[in-house]
């Protein structure tokens, strides 16, 4: 039988507000324990929660983004449980009435075509503290720094059909939150955090079929394998003859697989209640539209000016997109280099990308600046040095403070244009291999490339290759 | 010194007859002497209360007092006070000592009042004898086998006693109103959102609201000045200029419109008790004013409804108390659930335990619709109501409490029976209306209360009216034997 998968995602975004969404406390990461937590953090007795409107400006730039309904008449409610690391007993989360509703986000697939995916809702509450299992000799710690964090949960419909159109969605959002400046986006630190519910069902079948949520996915890597093992997990029950069971699903990276953590009977019964400590969020359509007027360019229309104005293809100009920060290196490079835009798009998705990468660095932490990078294109469109040994200046640039055209020069690396100079290069290649060239004028072809090895190896690479071609093309004609 | 009100002690304040150092040290030594009969204060802030009376004496030299400056005040245990244990009646606070002043005391201090002591009260402001308090019952002063109502029973028989001139309660469903009824005293539950929640511990949070206890409606006018304004820290409170409540204390009550609610007089009513408030209304159409019957169709659920959403809200409220962070937490917890379970059942009582579990089921999957949304939409029918009142009347007038002060014991076995004290100060929680409590006249020798109700932020109004009958009658003045 074929099986059609179905993924629907929840996303948590913290959201980048000076201080909680709840109290004047500050939301900053990797403080000391217990020393970013006020006594509304705390639970303390008789204190009482404020929205922080910042929180509310960002869910509604997130509303926008996505095509999504403002509610002008949004409702906190408090989830009701029992955990160390919740100080108060419940959660302050929005249930029936949240603040955005009915969006939609689409996604480019790597075979070109683009999906659109249901956004069912996102709304705004607080995250909560961080318990601590070791070190406390088999007592727990807690960490109350994190509680009250305002966060973001954005709940997609079950439109996703694979773990990669999942990740393609959910990197879509990463990129988008971040455009809008309401999210890092670290998923290390927890700042993007995903749980996925997945399902499987007969293909051409329209009902769903029973669902598992998987959580503890900090990474998209780990978010995809996670679905994969889930899906082949699902199969291989239901072919055996077994039901799947409703149930939350713990993944484990280290063994990778999922395993469960609780059935939907041991689900907890949440007793959600409007909050009576906060009004209702009323948002008058004057605020959305000022915060419309705030909103950036966004990666899609990102995409699209940059396939218009440079003249790249999708795939460039997606890759380019990814981050708001990488796009703008684009721009800032091309700017001041005044070359080729296809040029520049290449040496950033290609050599610089692969450099980063191999550094763990973002293009924010670059040690090439666009202006540096801008000079090298520069060399390379006026034939100064080739773009092979270009490649040879940009190791360089990455280690030092040199200028580029202090590297070409300490270094010897000037292309080689004076055509008598190639000329007598060429000269000198063939007189030494008389043998290969009978055996090219006789018809072997392929030698042609044998030649230009010759005289590239003789000049460093330094000399222009197509000035070589057409010089040595003559010469091999006996011309 | 202690007979006097409060704006006869600030009249003395001002006219250096005598020092707050004096007043206070009167009301110390009157706690020390008496209070073993009453228990009425759960904590005396002797060393506190001389360092408040003599920044206050500074204040009054200087010449930059204030209306209170300088009166001692008896805080319910409710209000957190930074640096001085606040228990809320309960075992689960009995070590908890908040790093913060709840914004009502806040105000107090910037006014220069003296933080005479902490009262007791019912176990979280549930109850309505004072019979529910960790640190045992308080008695009620006309008679030490009764009760002297709740939740804010400390505060009401402290005040009574003249252990303190004034003293602050709060009310989510009587707790001011029906203890001042059954102690002799003139007590205001504010508009809700007048008077900051910030640092008074929750119990139902949309319904509590903070107000002051006194003998006088002048004495409870000058208290309010301090007590009401809007709270950045409290969403809830509203952002109304807040008036000297004292200055239109004698307007003429001629012409003003007195409406009675016939659910209020109905068979349920104790005769001498009705009669006790048809002698009020006579002097009321003595002072001018007219009398309507009216109709609150809906006031009868308000009992039900507000047993509903009050243990709604006070079963996620007292999620908090968990053993964890601070309070009690059980010995030798063998892992977290057994904190939990024992932390909480030693720590809490009868009465909150039953009160959590009522609001936990009415808040339960499968339930909400059929408890709390339906009680809200009573709440709304009750609003209606009131709405509709109010079109045709400026005050509501009525009994505070169905009886006078019953006996320690007597109905504490019988939940039911406790909830029906407050049959007719429920609705005006629920429909978020200031009401008052004012001495009315006696029953064998116990006080009887007389409730007004007003439309929302007229408590000026109802001071008002409230102090115009106290100007010809004296039930008010009226003292228990042997305080």
């Amino acid at each position: 039988m074929k099986w059609e998968t179905v993924i629907g995602l929840e996303v948590h975004c913290q959201l980048t507000t000076k201080s909680k969404i709840f109290s004047g406390a500050a939301t900053a990461y990797g403080a000391a324990p217990n020393t970013q937590a006020c006594a509304i953090d705390l639970g303390m007795p008789g204190v009482l929660p404020v929205l922080n409107i910042e929180a509310v400006h960002m869910a509604i730039k997130l509303g926008l983004s996505i095509d999504a309904t403002i509610s002008p008449h949004s409702v906190f409610a408090r989830k009701n449980y029992f955990y160390p690391d919740l100080p108060k007993g419940y959660q302050i989360s929005q249930f029936e009435l949240p603040i955005v509703s009915q969006g939609h986000l689409d996604i480019d697939l790597e075979d070109g075509t683009r999906k659109r995916v249901g956004i069912t809702r996102a709304h705004l509450e607080e995250d909560a503290g961080k318990s601590m299992h070791e070190d406390f000799n088999g007592m727990s710690g807690i960490d109350l720094n994190r509680a009250g964090t305002p966060l973001i949960e954005i709940v997609s419909e079950p439109d996703m059909r694979s773990a990669k159109e999942a990740i393609v969605y959910l990197k879509s959002l990463h990129a988008l939150v971040r455009y809008l400046g309401i999210c890092d986006g670290n998923m290390q630190e927890g700042s993007f955090r995903c749980d996925a519910n997945v399902s499987v069902r007969p293909l051409g079948e329209s009902k769903l079929g029973t669902r598992c949520e998987l959580k503890n996915l900090n990474s998209f890597r780990f978010i995809e394998r996670a679905i994969n093992f889930e899906i082949a997990r699902q199969i291989e029950l239901i072919e055996g003859g077994g039901t799947v069971i409703q149930q939350t699903r713990l993944y484990d990276a280290d063994k990778n697989e999922t395993r469960p953590l609780r059935s939907k009977e041991e689900a907890n019964d949440y007793r959600y209640f409007p909050d009576p400590d906060l009004l209702p969020v009323a948002i008058e359509q004057a605020l959305i539209d000022k915060v419309r007027l705030e909103l950036p360019e966004l990666p899609q229309q990102k995409c699209e000016r940059l396939q218009k104005q440079y003249e790249l293809s999708a795939y460039d100009a997606s890759v380019l997109v990814s981050s708001r920060e990488l796009a703008d290196y684009f721009e800032a490079t091309v700017k001041q280099a005044q070359v080729s835009a296809k040029l520049a798009a290449n040496w950033i998705n290609g050599e610089l990308a692969a450099a980063l990468n191999r550094h763990n660095l973002e293009i924010t932490a670059s040690p090439i600046t666009p202006a540096q990078l801008a000079d090298l294109l520069r060399r390379i469109a006026d034939n100064t040095i080739s773009g092979k040994i270009a490649k040879s200046v940009f190791e360089i640039l990455w280690e030092s403070k040199e200028s580029v055209d202090s590297i070409i020069e300490k270094q010897g690396l000037r292309q080689v244009t004076d055509s008598s100079a190639i000329e007598k290069m060429i000269d000198d290649i063939l007189a030494a291999n008389p043998q290969h060239v009978a055996e090219y004028r006789s018809g072997k072809d392929k030698l042609f490339g044998f030649f230009v090895g010759q005289v590239m190896k003789a000049s460093g690479g330094k000399v222009n290759p197509q000035q070589l071609n057409d010089v040595l093309k003559k010469k091999l004609a006996g011309q | 010194m202690h007979n006097h009100t409060i704006a006869e002690l600030a009249a003395g304040l001002k006219a250096k007859k005598f020092s707050s150092k004096e007043i206070t040290e009167a009301f110390l030594k009157r706690i020390k002497e008496l209070d073993n009969k009453l228990n009425s204060f759960i904590t005396v802030c002797e060393e506190q209360a001389h360092k408040d009376a003599q920044i206050a004496d500074a204040m009054l030299a200087k010449g930059n007092a204030k209306p209170l400056t300088g009166i001692p005040i008896a805080q319910k245990d409710i209000f957190c006070t930074q640096g001085i244990k606040t228990t809320c009646g309960s075992k689960i606070l009995d070590n908890f000592i908040a790093p913060y002043d709840a914004t009502t005391i806040t105000h107090y201090k910037q006014a220069g009042a003296v933080l005479l002591g902490k009262t007791n009260m019912d176990e979280f402001a549930m109850g309505s004898s004072n019979e529910n308090s960790f640190y045992g019952p308080v008695k009620n002063p006309w008679d030490l086998n009764r009760v002297p109502g709740g939740s804010s029973g400390g505060s009401a028989a402290a005040v009574a006693a003249r252990l303190a001139p004034g003293a602050t309660g709060t009310d989510t469903g009587g707790s001011i109103r029906q203890p001042a009824a059954l102690c002799n005293l003139t007590g205001l539950k504010p508009t809700y959102g007048r008077v900051s929640r910030y640092g008074m511990i929750a119990f139902a949070s949309s319904l509590d609201q903070g107000g002051p206890m006194a003998r006088t409606a002048e004495d409870v006018a000058m208290m309010l000045g301090v007590m009401a304004g809007f709270d950045t820290k409290d969403s809830t409170s509203v952002d109304k200029p807040v008036p000297d409540y004292t200055a239109t204390l004698n307007d003429s009550l001629a012409g003003i419109k007195i409406g009675l609610p016939k659910e209020f007089f109905n068979a349920g009513l104790d005769a001498n008790i009705a009669k006790v408030i048809e002698a009020a209304i006579k002097e009321y159409e003595k002072l001018g004013a007219t009398i309507h019957s009216i109709s609150l169709p809906n006031c009868e659920l308000s009992v039900p409804a507000y047993y509903v959403v009050a243990p709604a809200e006070c079963s996620s409220n007292l999620a908090r108390f968990d053993g964890v962070r601070y309070g009690f937490r059980c010995a030798n917890p063998k892992d977290l659930e057994d904190l939990y379970k024992r932390s909480r059942g030693e720590g809490f009582g009868a009465e909150v335990k039953r009160r959590i579990m009522i609001g936990t089921y009415a808040l339960s999957a499968g339930y909400y619709d059929a408890y709390y949304l339906k009680a809200q939409k009573i709440r709304r029918l009750i609003s209606d109501d009131f709405r509709q009142a109010f079109s045709q009347v400026d005050f509501i007038l009525g009994p505070t409490s169905p009886s006078t002060a019953f006996k320690i014991g007597e109905k504490s076995n019988d939940p039911i029976k406790m909830y029906l004290s407050d049959i007719y100060t429920i609705a005006a929680n629920l429909a978020g209306l200031p009401g008052m409590s004012i001495p009315a006249g006696f029953v064998d020798g116990l006080p009887v209360g007389m409730q007004l109700l007003g439309n929302y932020f007229t408590e000026a109004r109802l001071l008002n009216v409230a102090h115009g009958y106290q100007q010809v009658t004296d039930w008010h003045k009226k003292t228990p034997e042997n305080f």
